[in-house]
C-alpha cells in the first residue's frame, strides 16, 4: 500500500450510524477537552518552573509553604465535582442502553469458535452479517456455544460478552444506509481476529425485499412447536397427558412460584435453566419428573423452544418483522 | 588525622569493603546482603524484560500489515501472551520493589539489612523457580490464552500449556508474598533512631502501601489460578458452564486481585519519582503527608474497583454504576500526587540530569496515562472502548511510560551508589529524551485506532487500521533503542565510568551519606536521624553554574 493511500485513511472518528453513537462521541469529546485542558495546564505549568528555576538561572528561591491544607483541599475538590459530572454524563446514557427497548426487532446471535451466527424471528439465517431495516430498532439476544466472545459494533458504540449458558442483550437504532463492521471483542481462540463480519442496513423496502429472497423457511417459533412435539416436551405439557405438569401458556413473563418457596420471573433464564437444569428450580405443587434436555438441544434450538413458548404466552404474539 | 591521609584511607576503605567486593559465584547465590539480591533480581528481571520486549517487537513487525503476514495466528497469539504473561509478573511486579527496594530499603531506614535477609534470598530463588517453569512452558510451546487466563478458554478449551503456565505465576506469587512481608516488618521494625514515620522518604511510604497490596492480594490470584488448573486438570467445574460453572466468576477473583496489582506496578514508580524530583530541584516534595496518605489510599481504594474490566461482562448495571463511579474516585490521590510533584518544583533549584529528565517524562506520561483512565472509567464510553487499542495505548501509558521511565530514573540515579561509578551523563540525557519520544510515537496512535473500533488481541485487521498501526511500529523501533543504549552504557560505565563519590547529586539521605558502593553492613556506624526528610538548606537565588 501506497504512503498516499495510507495517508488517506487518517480519520477520527468511527462512522457515527445511530444516535446513540452521537451520544457517546459527545461525552467523548468532552473528555478529551476536559482532560486536555489539565494535562496542557500542568504540563505548560512544569515547563514553565522547570525553565524559571533551573539551577543557573536567578531567580526568587525564597522558600515558599512546604504544604497546605487549603491548597491540598482545593485542588482534590475540584477535579472530584468534574468527576462526578462525568461520571453522571457516562451512567446517564448506560442506563439508556440497558434498557429492555420497545417494540424491538429481535435477533438471535450464536457466537461460536469462529462465526456469527444469526436468525430473524421470522426464520432467516445469516452467517457473520446480519440485516436490518432502517429506523427499526434491533435487540440482540446473544449466547455463545464455547467460549466468551464479544459481540462489538464500533459504528453504533455499543459492545457486550457472549457468554456460553446464558443470554446477554444488546440493542441499537441503525440511524445510516450502508454497511458496518461487527468485530469479535473478547479473545476467543486462534481465529479470533478473523470472527469479523457486517451489519447491512437497507431501507424498509429493501429490507422486505431481502426477508423474501431465498428459500421459504419456517418461523423460529414454528420451528419451536415442531421441537416441542418432536422432543416430546408435548406429552407431558399438554393438557391430555397423563403426566401432570404445568401448562406452558402464558408462562413468559409470569412469576412463577417455586418449591423451595421462591418466586421468579419466568424470562429466557428461567425457561432455558427449566429444559437444561430442571432440578434446580421445581414449580410450586409440581414432582421434579422433567428429564433434562442438556445433551439434546442444540442453542438454536433452545431459541426455538422458548420462541415457541413466548409465542403462546403473551397476549399480543410478538411477531417481529414490521410491515413497512 | 591530616586530610590527604584520610582520603587515603577511605579509598582503601572502599577497595576492600564495599558490597561487591567478593566476586566468587559462591558469595552471590548464597549471599544474605539485600543490595546483592537487589542485583540478583536485577540481572534477572533484564532477561525477562529482553524475552518480552522481542515478543513485542516480532508483533509490532507482524501488524504492519493488515493480514499479518510475518507469524501465523497462533503464533501470535502465543507471542502477546508470553508478552504480558512475563511483563506483568517476572519484570513490573518485581522491578522496582524488588531491584530498587531491595537495594534502597535498609539504606533509607539506616539498617544493616532487611528484617528477614535468608528470606529475602529466598524470595528470588522462589522468583527464579517460577521463571524457570514459565520459560519452560514457552520453551515446549507456549500458551495462547492471554495474560488475563479466562475461562472457559483456558479452563476448557485452549490447547496449550495453561496449567504449567500458570504454575510458574503461581509459585512466582510466593516471592511477591515474601518481599512484601519483609519490606513490611522492616519498615516496622528497622528504623533508625530518630527516624521517625513522618521523617520516612515517600518511596519508603510507596513502597509500604505496595507491600500491603502484595501481602493482600497475591493469595487471590494463587487461588483462582489453582481454581482454574483444578478445571482444566481434573474438571472440577468452577468457572465452565458447561460443568456447572460460572465464567464470569473468574473475571471477579481474577481482577479482583489484578486491579490492585496494577498499582503494584505503578506506586513504587511515584516513589521513586517523589525521590527525584526533590533530589533535583532540592526541595522538600510540596505537600508530604499528603503525597504519603495517597499512597495509602490508592492502596486500598485500589481493591474496590475491580469491575471497572467488566461493565460489559453481563455485570449488573447496579454493579457498572458503583464500580464506574469508585473509579474515578480512586484516580483523586493520583491527582494530589502530580499536582504536588509540579508544585514542588516551584522556587526549588533544579537541574536537569538524566533521572530528572525520567521523572519528567514520567509526569507526562503518567498524567496522559491517568488522563484516559477516567475515559475507560465513564461508563457510556467504556462500552465502545473496552477491549479495544484504547485500553492497550491507556494502560502502556501507565506501565511502561509511568513504571519503566521511573524504573529507568531511578536506576540512573542511585546506579552511582550501586556501582560506585557514574554513566556518561549526555548520553543518558539523550537516551531519556529518545524513549519519551519513541514511546509516543508508539502508544499515541493507539489510542485513536481504539476508538476508531480496532479489538486488541487481533493477529489481523481490516485495512482502515493500517495507518496508525504503522505509525506505532515505527515507535516502537524507537522505543526500542530507548532500552538498549542504556543497557549499552550502564555496563561500560562499571569499568570505565568515573567514579562518584558518596554523593554525586548533592541529595538528602541515609544512602547518601556512606560509601559508593556501600560496604557490607552499609554504614561506617548507624545513622541516626535528626531533621526530617529531604531538608535541602534554602537554595540561593543567585544563578550557579557547575
Ligand atoms: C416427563 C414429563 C416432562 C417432559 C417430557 C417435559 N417436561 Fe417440562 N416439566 C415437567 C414437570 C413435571 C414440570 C414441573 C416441575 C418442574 O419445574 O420441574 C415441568 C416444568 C417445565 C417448565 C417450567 C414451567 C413453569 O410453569 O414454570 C418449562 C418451561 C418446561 N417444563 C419446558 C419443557 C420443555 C421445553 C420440554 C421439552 C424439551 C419439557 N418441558 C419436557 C414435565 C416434563
Ligand atoms: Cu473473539
Ligand atoms: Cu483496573
Amino acid at each position: 500500500m501506497s504512503w498516499a493511500l495510507l495517508i488517506a485513511q487518517i480519520q477520527f472518528l468511527p462512522d457515527q450510524a445511530s444516535k446513540m453513537a452521537g451520544r457517546v462521541d459527545l461525552l467523548f469529546i468532552y473528555l478529551i477537552a476536559i482532560t486536555g485542558t489539565v494535562t496542557l495546564a500542568v504540563a505548560g505549568v512544569t515547563l514553565f518552573f522547570l525553565a524559571k528555576y533551573r539551577r543557573n538561572a536567578a531567580a526568587d528561591r525564597s522558600p515558599p509553604a512546604s504544604s497546605s491544607l487549603p491548597v491540598e483541599i482545593t485542588w482534590s475538590v475540584i477535579p472530584l465535582v468534574i468527576f462526578i459530572a462525568l461520571f453522571g454524563f457516562g451512567a446517564k446514557i448506560y442506563f439508556r442502553e440497558s434498557v429492555d427497548p420497545r417494540d424491538a426487532l429481535e435477533v438471535h446471535v450464536i457466537g461460536k469458535q469462529w462465526m456469527w451466527k444469526l436468525e430473524h424471528l421470522q426464520g432467516k439465517r445469516e452467517i457473520n452479517e446480519l440485516h436490518v431495516p432502517l429506523d427499526q430498532t434491533v435487540k440482540l439476544v446473544m449466547t455463545s456455544q464455547d467460549v466468551i466472545h464479544s459481540f462489538f459494533l464500533p459504528s453504533f458504540r455499543i459492545k457486550e460478552d457472549v457468554l456460553p449458558g446464558r443470554y446477554t442483550t444488546q440493542w441499537f437504532t441503525p440511524q445510516k444506509v450502508g454497511t458496518f463492521p461487527i468485530f469479535c471483542a473478547q479473545y476467543c481462540g486462534t481465529n479470533h481476529a478473523l470472527m469479523i463480519g457486517q451489519v447491512v442496513v437497507l431501507d424498509a423496502a429493501d429490507f422486505a425485499a431481502w426477508l423474501r429472497t431465498g428459500r421459504e423457511t419456517a418461523s423460529v417459533a414454528q420451528r419451536g412447536e415442531q421441537l416441542f412435539h418432536s422432543l416430546g416436551c408435548s406429552g407431558c405439557h399438554s393438557p391430555q397427558a397423563a403426566v401432570r405438569a404445568p401448562l406452558l401458556e402464558g408462562l413468559y413473563g409470569s412469576r412463577v412460584p417455586l418449591t423451595d418457596g421462591r418466586i421468579v420471573n419466568a424470562d429466557m433464564r428461567y425457561i432455558r435453566d427449566c429444559i437444561l437444569l430442571p432440578k434446580t428450580e421445581i414449580v410450586s405443587g409440581f414432582d421434579p419428573v422433567m428429564p433434562s434436555f442438556q445433551d439434546r438441544v442444540s442453542e438454536d434450538e433452545l431459541f426455538a423452544l422458548i420462541t415457541y413458548i413466548k409465542s403462546i404466552g403473551s397476549p399480543q404474539p410478538e411477531v417481529t418483522v414490521p410491515d413497512r | 588525622m591530616p586530610p590527604v591521609l584520610q582520603i587515603i584511607d577511605l579509598k582503601d576503605s572502599q577497595a576492600t569493603r564495599s558490597y561487591l567486593t567478593k566476586q566468587t559465584l559462591r558469595s552471590w547465590l548464597l549471599t544474605t546482603d539485600h543490595k546483592r539480591v537487589g542485583l540478583l533480581y536485577l540481572y534477572t528481571i533484564i532477561v525477562f524484560f529482553a524475552v518480552a520486549a522481542s515478543a513485542a517487537a516480532v508483533m509490532r513487525l507482524n501488524l504492519l500489515t493488515p493480514r499479518g503476514d510475518l507469524v501465523q495466528a497462533e503464533t501470535y497469539n502465543k507471542l502477546f501472551t508470553m508478552h504480558g504473561v512475563l511483563m506483568v509478573w517476572f519484570f513490573l511486579i518485581p522491578s522496582i520493589p524488588s531491584v530498587l527496594g531491595n537495594f534502597l530499603l535498609p539504606l533509607m531506614l539506616g539498617a544493616r539489612d532487611l528484617a528477614f535477609p535468608k528470606l529475602n534470598l529466598l524470595s528470588w530463588y522462589i522468583f527464579v523457580f517460577g521463571g524457570g517453569i514459565a520459560l519452560y512452558a514457552l520453551l515446549i510451546g507456549g500458551v495462547d490464552t492471554g495474560w488475563t487466563f479466562y475461562t472457559p478458554y483456558s479452563s476448557t478449551y485452549s490447547n496449550s500449556h495453561v496449567a504449567l503456565m500458570a504454575a510458574g505465576v503461581f509459585v512466582a506469587g510466593f516471592s511477591s508474598i515474601l518481599t512484601g512481608l519483609n519490606f513490611i516488618v522492616t519498615t516496622h521494625k528497622l528504623r533508625a533512631p530518630g527516624l521517625t514515620w513522618f521523617r520516612l522518604r515517600l518511596f519508603v511510604w510507596s513502597l509500604y502501601a505496595t507491600s500491603v497490596i502484595l501481602v493482600l492480594a497475591t493469595p487471590v490470584l494463587a487461588m483462582t489460578l489453582t481454581l482454574m488448573a483444578l478445571e482444566r486438570i481434573w474438571k472440577v467445574g468452577v468457572f465452565d458452564p458447561a460443568l456447572g460453572g460460572d465464567p464470569l466468576l473468574f473475571q471477579h477473583l481474577f481482577w479482583f486481585y489484578s486491579h490492585p496489582a496494577v498499582y503494584i506496578m505503578i506506586l513504587p514508580g511515584m516513589g521513586v519519582v517523589s525521590e527525584l524530583i526533590a533530589a533535583f530541584s532540592r526541595k522538600r516534595v510540596f505537600g508530604y503527608t499528603f503525597v504519603a496518605f495517597s499512597s495509602l489510599a490508592i492502596a486500598l481504594l485500589g481493591f474496590l474497583v475491580w469491575g471497572h474490566h467488566m461493565f460489559v461482562s453481563s455485570q449488573s448495571v447496579f454493579a457498572g454504576v458503583i464500580f464506574s463511579f469508585l473509579s474515578f474516585l480512586v484516580a483523586i490521590p493520583s491527582a494530589i500526587k502530580v499536582f504536588n510533584w509540579t508544585a514542588t518544583l516551584y522556587r526549588g533549584s533544579i537541574s536537569l540530569d538524566t533521572p530528572m529528565l525520567y521523572a519528567i517524562g514520567f509526569i507526562g506520561l503518567f498524567t496522559i496515562g491517568g488522563m484516559t483512565g477516567l475515559f475507560l472509567a465513564t461508563l457510556a464510553v467504556d462500552v465502545h472502548v473496552h477491549d479495544t487499542y484504547f485500553v492497550i495505548a491507556h494502560f502502556h501509558y501507565i506501565m511502561v511510560g509511568g513504571m519503566v521511565m521511573a524504573f529507568m530514573g531511578g536506576l540512573h540515579f542511585w546506579w552511582p551508589k550501586i556501582s560506585g561509578r557514574m554513566y556518561p551523563e549526555l548520553l543518558g540525557k539523550m537516551t531519556a529524551i529518545v524513549t519519551f519520544l519513541g514511546f509516543n510515537l508508539t502508544f499515541f496512535p493507539q489510542f485513536i485506532l481504539g476508538y476508531l473500533g480496532m479489538p486488541r488481541r487481533y493477529h489481523a485487521y481490516p485495512e482502515q487500521f493500517q495507518v496508525y498501526n504503522v505509525l506505532s511500529t515505527a515507535g516502537a523501533s524507537i522505543l526500542g533503542l530507548g532500552y538498549v543504549l542504556p543497557l549499552c552504557y550502564l555496563i561500560w560505565s562499571c569499568c570505565y565510568g568515573k567514579p562518584a563519590g558518596n554523593n554525586p547529586w548533592g541529595a538528602k539521605g541515609f544512602e547518601w551519606e556512606t560509601t559508593s558502593p556501600p560496604p557490607s553492613e552499609n554504614f561506617e556506624k548507624p545513622p541516626v536521624q535528626t531533621e526530617e526528610a529531604y531538608a535541602y538548606p534554602v537554595p540561593s537565588s543567585e544563578p550557579i553554574t557547575e
